[in-house]
């Protein structure tokens, strides 16, 4: 039977992010760059030691070789795999895949994008196929509203339910100096912000920011010597149903209900043993489709869930800790920044630390809630 | 594969727009399954039967999901649906004939080709109020 990931036998030996918010003058490639010197001197190894590497930019599809190019990588595996949002989850399955046989052994994955200051709009080549671009939907929100109308007329979900998982974001990023929207939110304001696609109005969408992360991945023995505390990687799983939003099946239940179940089998634990949880929140949808998705409530009781400050500062169940891609940052594809808070918060280091955390959940999304991929992340203790 | 008049090609998407071309709205019906199967393939999903049959849609469907796109003034808002077609597929048009903001989940709709741009189009109108 498929499926097998080797538990804890790789782990994050370093982070790092940069560039977040505005970061004039400097390329996508640039931020890159940035965000993976600092991983790297994180851990506490040297560029020489990186011998796999895993990237996608905006603006490059043939990042991997232009990144090996610039920082003078030779490296013996080189993934640029694209799978929107969640590709860096998927990067991680790899990279524990190779560093546990042995083929690898010290995987740097980067991210960065310059696209607010370059622009400021989502920097994308994708756009909708040529069945569905006639009629014109916003690419990608109108996908994610229709996601969402649907949802509501099914379950009776509503925009103030909505609104509380914008209200929730901009909470958290009011305590995270990295954030770039920071001030009052109230349900009130997302409610009177002006309609795009209907259900999803300004406010319910995510930022559209500058911004770099990466992370060093080693086998979890090494990670233990190095100079960061190490964040093996319990499961991960990545699953896509679909590319169109046209092409669902219930429009409601995303592919996060597979990889989270499967990443939950890997780790050897279920929602209940998560202590904080990082989404990729592109939309308001978002958070209430994978909060149902990846098991913390049924299906269909995600606005009612989050209502009342329940994923807030304070709340029973901690999410998007940083403020996530609604209020922290979203650079056009924010995966690998919700693995980043994932593991600041093991490490003891995000800006709002929780006390104690042994067990973090990130989880991204690509394309149009087509490509979904969950990563179990845990302290040493939990190996 | 075969279609209704005989024709056959290999070409899924070429033949179903030229018979769009002609007023036409094909499906395909993978033969063993029973399985509709739109947009249009060289292979039914899921099982790669390449033993696919073209048939012509009812054009009656209903409004699985639905959104409205705002747009700056004076533009008027316009409406992006989700059609399931009575025969099982689902697609992505636009409903016509009504104001956007009366379109409903649920709406039952009839399909009509429209020349839109250089091409045409299929849009759907409600039907049954």
């Amino acid at each position: 039977m498929g499926g097998h990931f080797p538990r804890g036998s790789s782990a994050i030996a370093g982070l790092a992010t940069y560039g977040i918010g505005e970061a004039p003058g400097f390329s996508s490639l640039e931020l890159a760059a940035k965000a993976g010197l600092l991983a790297v001197a994180d851990a506490g190894l040297t560029l020489g030691d990186v011998d796999a590497l895993f990237i996608c930019l905006p603006d490059d599809f043939f990042a991997g070789l232009t990144f090996a190019e610039y920082l003078g990588l030779t490296p013996r595996f080189t993934d640029n795999n694209r799978t929107g949002g969640s590709a860096f989850m998927s990067h991680m399955i790899t990279a524990a895949l190779a560093l546990s046989a042995g083929y690898i052994d010290v995987a740097l994955i980067a991210y960065g994008s310059n696209q607010r200051t370059n622009g400021g709009r989502l920097a994308t080549s994708i756009t909708s196929n040529r069945w569905d671009a006639p009629y014109r939907p916003l690419f990608p929100l109108s996908s994610y509203a229709l996601a969402a109308a649907r949802h509501m007329h099914e379950y009776g979900t509503t925009r103030a339910q909505l609104a509380e998982v914008a209200v929730a974001a901009r909470q958290w990023a009011n305590g995270n100096p990295e954030a770039f929207a920071k001030g009052p939110l109230t349900i009130e304001d997302c409610l009177a912000s002006r309609m795009i696609s209907t259900p999803i109005a300004r406010h319910d969408c995510c930022l559209v920011t500058d911004g770099a992360a990466a992370i060093v991945m080693t086998r979890a023995d090494r990670a233990r010597d190095l100079a960061r505390p190490s964040v093996p990687v319990l499961g991960a799983a990545a699953a896509t149903w679909w590319n169109s939003i046209a092409q669902t099946g219930d429009i409601t239940t995303t592919a996060a209900a597979e990889s989270g179940a499967r990443a939950y089998t890997a780790a050897g634990i279920g929602p209940a043993d998560i202590q904080v949880v990082q989404l990729y929140d592109a939309f308001t949808i978002n958070t209430i489709l994978f909060l149902e998705d990846l098991g913390f409530c049924p299906k269909g009781e995600g606005g009612r869930f989050v209502s009342d400050g329940r994923i807030a500062p304070g709340g029973a169940l901690p999410v998007n800790t940083n403020g996530g891609g609604l209020s922290c940052c979203h650079p056009g594809m924010y995966g690998l920044f919700a693995i980043v808070e994932a593991a600041r918060q093991i490490r003891g280091e995000a800006a709002n630390q929780l006390p104690s955390v042994d067990v973090a959940l990130a989880h991204g999304n690509g394309g149009t809630l087509s490509s979904q991929a969950t990563v179990i992340l845990g302290s040493a203790a939990t190996v | 594969m075969k279609d209704a008049g005989g024709a056959t090609s290999d070409a899924a998407e070429a033949h179903w727009r030229a018979a769009l071309a002609e007023g036409r709205f094909l499906l395909q019906r993978a033969v063993n399954s029973g399985t509709v199967v739109f947009p249009p393939r060289v292979a039914e999903p899921g099982t790669g039967d390449p033993d696919l049959e073209w048939f012509e849609a009812s054009g009656m469907g209903t409004v699985y999901s639905v959104t409205i796109v705002a747009q700056r003034h004076p533009e008027a808002p316009y409406n992006v649906a989700l059609i399931d077609l009575d025969e099982g597929a689902r697609m992505m048009s636009r409903v016509d004939g009504v104001a956007s903001d009366a379109v409903r989940i649920g709406m039952r709709v009839r399909a009509r080709i429209i020349a839109e741009g250089d091409a045409p189009l299929i849009v759907f109108d409600p039907v049954g109020r």
